[in-house]
């Protein structure tokens, strides 16, 4: 008895986890194929290159796509450089244990696990009703609302606050993959440390600070929550000229289209196909970042 | 790419010195640059530069402490008058007129008018006031003449599918963790691994608008229940977003276990299962533990695939094929046509609050159990 309940659970358990891993691959196949196959067919140049027409039920998806851009550019703008100097100063300047480096790491880890829809909550709160109205009360004394409302400036801010910790992450993992000879053979030529860390250590790690700017894009492309209200608009006749105005985006686009729309059958193919763009995007940022990453961790000593 | 949203267990941050650390990362390195060296620091040569751009990177790396901070105060700050019930301003005029449709519209109109004839029955609430007694109310109606703001349908909406999305989720990206770390061929892990990545990399909108399309459609035909879009189906989607996040965790502490455990295991004479089940998994149950909590509150407070796929009519009942609203759901949902400073508006800051505060909470305890059970287990022996 004993041993038929051992070559049972013998044989049940390499079974049954083996299964679960092919769950896993197939789901990944099935939402890949489905949106895939749903949005094959609408997805034309004509569809990526021209707005939305006939009430959104017709044409395309473009100023949404340049929305996507801008609010990725603007908030890479904003986030890397702040990234990149906080990974410096974790890996290069703060000792392991000091209360400060603990305190900034334990800051990144929280900022990691936050929903990000307290981040749109937060870009609200802070952004839009205190540093916004605060700015229109400075310049109009309150009487015109310029920046004291949802638009792309603020929802890029918000953005790049939510994709902090990936870009730190990823520098700091490149910075510390420098070699420790480098570093130390530009002290002994008498360099200083900030000389160390501009000639050696940043132009070796710039594929990762490369690689953490794709991840945090890719992040950040495929969020919607944070820019539910601080700046994403259902739709805008033209795109967005300045900083204060609002935007249209892919996933927004996908989440109004597919929940809001009158006739949601009507525009499934547009749908479809907006989703297939976002998805195709997001992929195209990961594995350009997963193949930089790779070139990292097999790189030799120059 | 996942594995940023966790405590990443390679990183260094252990606070005590760790006496046998496993590779050059913590050791003396990083200690001996930056400057706490042998040599005193009145008798360097004082250089202004290199002063200055210390205190600068110092200075800008502080700033994701003080978005934290800001975090912090700023959605505390909006959700703090509801705890003053005085200073509650009047509702504003825009709003009342408004109504919602989220969703699929036919069955959450049924919807509505079925929560219309149950708000009835409960009339003694304050209108168009909010405090810490009336959020407690099980009615959650923050449009109409008389706004009522219970949370207990939303608290209990956000259980279900969470609870839903775990115990999906769970043991499959347990058992497929497992499989990688202990039966795997190389070519089964070249392909789990990739697929993981690309599941971690779906945009969550993705997922949710895959869910509204076609997963509750199918799952509707074939289990036959009354309503499209429900607390199962949402639960469902949220388990695709949270696979990814407990299996990186529970790979990384079972290949974490020590070889000497496993090899010792293997020449007592076990079998590979037996180790595997035994050994193995028993070894890394901490980190696991820490996984399962991370994946909680991914799922807590996802917001776009519940919005997207539980029908988000804020009913309270235990069933789970019943339509619900989460509280991150509605911070999404509502938050777009509120008045500032409003009651509602005050309202879903308070639960955006309660949504950070519960997140942290769950996030500490992981990295408490990665840190220090898993560490110890693995290196105090």
């Amino acid at each position: 008895m004993k041993k038929l309940a051992r070559a049972f659970l013998g044989l049940s358990i390499p079974l049954l986890s083996g299964l679960c891993a092919i769950v896993i691959v197939l789901v990944v196949l099935i939402v890949m194929g489905e949106v895939i196959l749903g949005g094959w067919s609408t997805l034309t140049w004509e569809f990526l290159s021209t707005g939305p027409k006939a009430g959104m039920t017709e044409g395309g998806i473009y100023p949404a796509i340049i929305g996507t851009l801008l609010l990725v550019v603007m908030m890479s703008i904003a986030g890397v450089p702040i990234g990149t100097i906080t990974a410096l100063y974790l890996s290069e300047y703060a000792s392991q244990r000091s209360i400060l480096a603990r305190l900034i790491r334990f800051a990144v880890n929280t900022l990691a696990g936050v929903p990000a829809i307290v981040f749109g909550l937060f870009g609200l709160g802070f952004f839009i009703q205190f540093v916004g109205s605060g700015i229109d009360n400075i310049l109009t004394g309150g009487a015109d609302l310029k920046w004291g409302q949802p638009n792309i400036l603020w929802a890029s801010l918000t953005m790049a606050l939510l994709t902090l910790p990936v870009v730190i992450v990823s520098v700091e993992e490149a910075i510390k993959a420098v070699p420790r000879e480098l570093r130390e053979a530009s002290l002994a030529l008498g360099a200083t440390k900030w000389e160390t860390i501009r000639k050696v250590v940043l132009p070796n790690s710039i594929t990762g600070i490369l690689t953490g700017g794709i991840l945090a894009v890719s992040r950040g492309a495929g969020e919607v929550a944070p820019i539910l209200f601080t700046g994403a608009a259902y739709f805008l006749p033209q795109l967005p000229g300045s900083l204060s105005d609002q935007f249209m985006e892919l996933g927004y686009h996908i989440y109004i289209m597919s929940t809001q729309s009158p006739d949601v059958e009507a525009t499934r193919g547009i749908q479809y196909a907006t989703t297939l763009v976002l998805l195709l995007l997001t992929f195209a940022l990961n594995f350009s970042a997963i193949f930089l990453r790779y070139k990292i961790r097999t790189r030799k000593l120059r | 790419m996942q594995e940023l949203n966790a405590p990443s267990t390679t990183s260094p941050r252990s606070p005590r010195p760790v006496p046998q650390a496993d590779s050059g990362e913590i050791s003396g390195d990083s200690r001996s640059r930056n400057g706490h060296g042998p040599k005193a620091w009145w008798k360097k040569r004082f250089r202004p530069g290199e002063f200055l751009i210390e205190k600068g990177i110092t200075a800008v790396s502080f700033l994701s402490f003080a978005f934290i901070a800001l975090i912090f105060v700023f959605v505390f700050r909006e959700a703090l008058p509801i705890l003053t019930p005085g200073e509650v301003k009047e509702k504003g005029e825009t709003e009342s007129v408004r109504q919602e449709s989220y969703g699929d519209d036919t069955p959450a109109a049924e919807l509505r008018q079925e929560i219309d004839e149950r708000a009835k029955s409960v009339e003694d609430f304050e209108e168009g006031s909010a405090h810490a007694g009336n959020l407690a109310g099980t009615i959650w109606q923050p449009v109409s003449s008389q706004p009522k703001y219970g949370l207990a349908p939303l608290v209990v909406g956000s259980l279900k599918v969470t609870t839903v999305a775990i115990l999906v989720s769970a043991p499959i990206a347990i058992l497929a963790a497992l499989f990688t770390a202990a039966f795997a061929p190389k070519w089964a892990k070249e392909l789990l691994k990739p697929a993981i990545e690309v599941l971690a990399g779906i945009p969550s909108v993705v997922i949710g608008f895959f869910a509204l399309m076609a997963m509750a459609s199918f799952m509707q035909n074939t289990l036959g229940y009354e309503y499209r879009l429900n607390a199962f189906i949402g639960g469902l989607a949220l388990s695709l977003a949270v696979i990814p996040i407990i299996y990186t965790i529970t790979e990384d502490s079972l290949s974490r276990v020590p070889r000497v455990m496993t090899e010792a295991s293997l020449a007592l004479g076990a079998s590979k299962w037996q180790t595997a089940a035994f050994v193995v998994l028993p070894a890394a149950t901490p980190g696991i533990f820490a996984g399962v909590l991370l994946g909680i509150g991914r799922a807590f407070g996802e917001t776009m695939i519940v919005l997207m796929a539980t029908g988000n009519a804020s009913m309270l009942s235990g069933d789970l094929f019943e339509p619900v609203r989460t509280m991150s759901a509605t911070i999404g949902a509502e938050m777009g046509e509120v008045v500032f400073g409003d009651t509602h508006y005050t309202v879903l800051f308070f639960i955006g609050a309660v949504l950070f505060i519960f997140t942290f909470a769950l996030n500490a305890i992981a990295e408490l159990f990665i840190r220090q059970r898993l560490m110890k287990r693995f290196e105090g022996q």
